[in-house]
């Protein structure tokens, strides 16, 4: 009896305790609702510290407060932080949490994620052929962009951009943060000093080669060592020659197999590279002979440059963030680069890279995220918030003046050139067979004793056959 | 081995033609036991045994010494010369060492690597606790309790250690998904569980089936049942295969990186998941993953180190059955 009525007392305790604790939560969030609701406004004034941008934009996707969006990429620290700051005024403007995550496994993780239907919100995929995959393989899990989004790109991309963002006439996948390739490393002083001349046109550019040379010299450094990716920066190299020696027609015909991967033109772009490349007289500057290129890690290929064994690297705009703590990066200081020059009088081919966002979710705050991603609000925010530079995006909406270093800016510059023509990375539309593959496999074989017509014939044989 | 005179007529014919040649009656069965012993003691350590063992182990550390080294040397050196040239720099005192890398790998980025240590802690126990737990129980149910189809269920669940983990990682996180467990430390611990019991009940198993019967028997005779023949007869005398298990597993979980990046979640990643990112969104900061790796491995060498004795006995235990 005493005991079932002691229980029954510490039961009706212990509701009103739970009672009284589901009150003062219903309460708190009652007052947390108005007071973010009220000091909302107030908010934009105050933080001077985060770019403001105009909240409008995303009203018309309701009301967000409280949400969160899940990010998935290969970008992974210190990179993480600036891109992690860059989305504090859409936080701000929306209550939107966005919750970043970072792997450098992400390609094959991100596919293992779709499949057990863990897929993030939002992805940011760093090649238009996974795109390709992913609606290919699984066409229910990845969802269209939105209207908003898709205006944005309209309004701030160019249609080449559009275009890898879309598979069958569907707009999936905005651009990002964008890679400008065709860059030649050198070192300012050095060529002041000997009296060098930037190069402007491919031929002065092998008189330039063949000019250091002659001074006893090795004017050339490369390296295409990179993990289980090694040979991609060697694919470069043949892109960039290929847009060059070729043409941009013929570059779009060689990746979408229009014309077979042993074309004549695209071996004369293997022996424009070789003149350079598997010349022992031009290369490898401070690091050994012509086979050396495929042992160098390409991270520290344009190292030689510093200390003075070799004049040229041609590299990405990312190796800006390759070279060794205290190197500066300017056209007065210890590196910088210049565009890899060209024989065309009529266009400037640049060779590109970069991310697109791809969502996996249409909830509202996804939506209102990925829009926030394709506008110059972004773009300009993002080269805010990285101060030490090293980025850069094709959004012309953004603001050159925002870019942290003066090489940021050149790139910006290049990208928005009237007469660029921006080719995206071949190897990265190609087959995965062969752009991350064969064709890297086969560089490696061309700077250890293969000769041209050997490599460019195995991978053209390695093509798959349903993907023509 | 007592003094009992050993009789005219002996069961052990080799023991005769032994004895025969020796002097005294007494000692002779030992002194053959001693014999063997003695040889097998003197090929063993033979100083040409002794001088491969060296040699074999310093050609196998050398390259974790060569980590080692790098891991305390300025970026520049990793990446333009190779460990090995700053020998002769320490003979001259020209060379160069800093902690740079083990500062940058321990608070170089956003993220502190204490919470990593925490999680890979928070994640090796339970992994090694739970499938050493369910296996003791399973091994017993193998080992001491007869029931229909054991032979068979014995050899499907050894049989499974076969079953690359890999081909279950997709099917398992689905499950995982659909249950909603994700984002929950429950799927790296179920995961490591899952993929460690058929190794653990069959190691366990088998150190169980070398307690002689009798000694089961005895105790059932006394009146013990499953429960207490379990706690009071065999878990004591199971003590050394616990523990190297124990540690086997331990190691393993630790030093996992697939489970861990494919199941835990950004608030449950292992150690091993944060030092694989150190190398940077393109690999260019690879020269810290030395220093992030020395990291990593302290908690196992500490562990390795303070139990190996357990482990060199339990795996002998375990794995060599007469």
């Amino acid at each position: 009896m005493t005991r079932s009525t002691m229980t029954g007392a510490a039961r009706r305790r212990a509701f009103a305790v739970a009672a009284g604790g589901a009150s003062l939560a219903l309460v708190l969030a009652a007052c947390g609702g108005g007071g973010d609701g009220g000091d909302g406004g107030g908010d934009g004034g105050d933080a001077a510290a985060t770019p403001e941008i105009d909240c409008s934009a995303y009203e018309e996707f309701g009301d967000l407060e409280g949400t969160e969006v899940s990010v998935y990429t290969s970008i992974v620290e210190p990179e993480q932080a600036t891109q992690e700051d860059s989305y504090d005024p859409f936080e701000e403007c929306t209550g939107v949490t966005v919750n970043y995550e970072g792997s450098r496994e992400f390609e094959a993780q991100l596919l293992v994620r779709i499949q057990a239907g863990n897929a993030p919100d939002i992805a940011y995929l760093p090649q238009p052929g996974l795109l390709n995959t992913i609606v290919t393989d699984f066409p229910d899990a990845i969802v269209p962009a939105p209207e908003a989004t898709v205006s944005n790109v309209d309004e701030f991309f160019s249609e080449s951009w559009k275009d890898y963002g879309t598979v069958d006439g569907t707009f999936y996948a905005a651009p990002l943060g964008s890679n400008v390739k065709s860059y030649v490393w050198y070192s300012p002083s050095m060529f002041e000093d000997a009296g060098y001349e930037i190069p402007t046109t491919w031929d002065e550019m092998m008189d330039l080669t063949a000019e250091i040379a002659d001074s006893g010299a090795i004017p050339w450094c490369a390296g295409v060592e990179s993990g289980d990716a090694t040979g991609w920066p060697a694919t470069d190299w043949i892109e960039d020659v290929v847009l060059r020696t070729a043409g941009p027609e013929v570059y779009d015909q060689w990746y979408t197999h229009e014309i077979p991967f042993n074309d004549p033109q695209i071996v004369e772009a293997f022996d424009a590279t070789g003149d350079i490349l598997k010349d022992p007289a031009y290369v490898n500057g401070g690091l050994g002979g012509v086979d050396s290129i495929a042992t160098t890690a390409w991270t520290d290929a344009g190292y030689p440059i510093l200390d003075g064994s070799c004049w040229l690297h041609r590299a990405a705009n990312f190796y800006q963030t390759q070279w060794p703590e205290g190197t500066e990066v300017a056209e007065d200081g210890d590196v910088y680069a210049f565009y890899l020059p060209t024989n065309q009088t009529d266009i400037k081919p640049v060779l590109g890279g970069g991310e697109f966002v791809a969502a996996f979710n249409d909830r509202p705050e996804v939506q209102a995220f990925q829009t926030y991603l394709s506008s110059a609000d972004w773009a300009n925010a993002k080269a805010m918030t990285t101060p030490m530079g090293g980025w850069v995006s094709a959004n012309n909406g953004l603001d050159p003046e925002n870019l942290a270093t003066e090489f940021d800016q050149l790139s910006a510059e290049i990208l928005a050139d009237p007469d660029a023509v921006i080719r995206f990375d071949a190897s990265d539309l190609m087959p995965g067979e062969v752009g991350a593959g064969t064709f890297w496999t086969g560089m490696v074989n061309w700077f250890t004793g293969s000769d041209t017509q050997e490599v460019v014939d195995t991978i053209e044989a390695s093509w798959p056959a349903s993907s023509s | 081995m007592t003094s009992t005179p050993i009789p005219p007529v002996v069961p052990d014919t080799d023991l005769t033609t032994e004895g025969e040649t020796e002097g005294p009656r007494g000692p002779r069965k030992i002194s053959r036991l001693e014999k063997r012993a003695i040889a097998a003691k003197g090929r063993l350590s033979s100083p040409w045994a002794s001088f491969l063992a060296i040699l074999i182990a310093l050609l196998w550390t050398i390259p974790s010494v060569g980590l080692l080294v790098t891991s305390f040397r300025p970026e520049l050196d990793i990446r333009r010369s190779g460990w090995w040239t700053v020998i002769p720099g320490i003979f001259t005192g020209e060379a160069e060492f800093t902690l740079d890398n083990y500062d940058q790998a321990l608070y170089g980025s956003g993220s502190n690597l204490s919470t990593y240590f925490v999680n890979s802690f928070v994640i090796t126990l339970p992994a090694v606790v739970i499938p050493i737990t369910l296996a003791l129980l399973a091994a017993y149910a193998f080992a001491w309790i007869e029931f229909r189809g054991r032979e068979i269920l014995f050899v499907a669940i050894f049989a499974l250690q076969v079953v690359p983990l890999q081909v279950a990682l997709v099917p398992l996180l689905r499950d995982y998904v659909t249950v909603g467990l994700n984002g929950t430390f429950w799927t790296v611990w179920l995961s490591h569980s899952i993929f460690a019991l058929p190794l653990a009940i069959f190691l366990l198993h088998n150190f169980m089936k070398d307690i002689p019967r009798s000694l089961v028997e005895a105790a059932r005779v006394d009146g013990a049942g499953h429960v207490k023949i379990f706690f009071q007869v065999l878990l004591p005398l199971l003590v050394p295969a616990i523990a190297s298990f124990a540690i086997f597993q331990f190691l393993w979980v630790w030093n996992d990186l697939l489970v861990g990046l494919t199941f835990a979640d950004v608030g449950t990643y292992p150690l091993t998941v944060r030092v694989a990112e150190m190398a940077g969104s393109r690999g260019g900061d690879w020269h810290i993953l030395t220093a992030g790796a020395f990291i990593s491995i302290i908690v196992p060498l500490i562990v390795f180190v303070a139990l190996q004795r357990y482990f060199v006995r339990g795996l002998l235990a375990g794995s060599v059955k007469g």
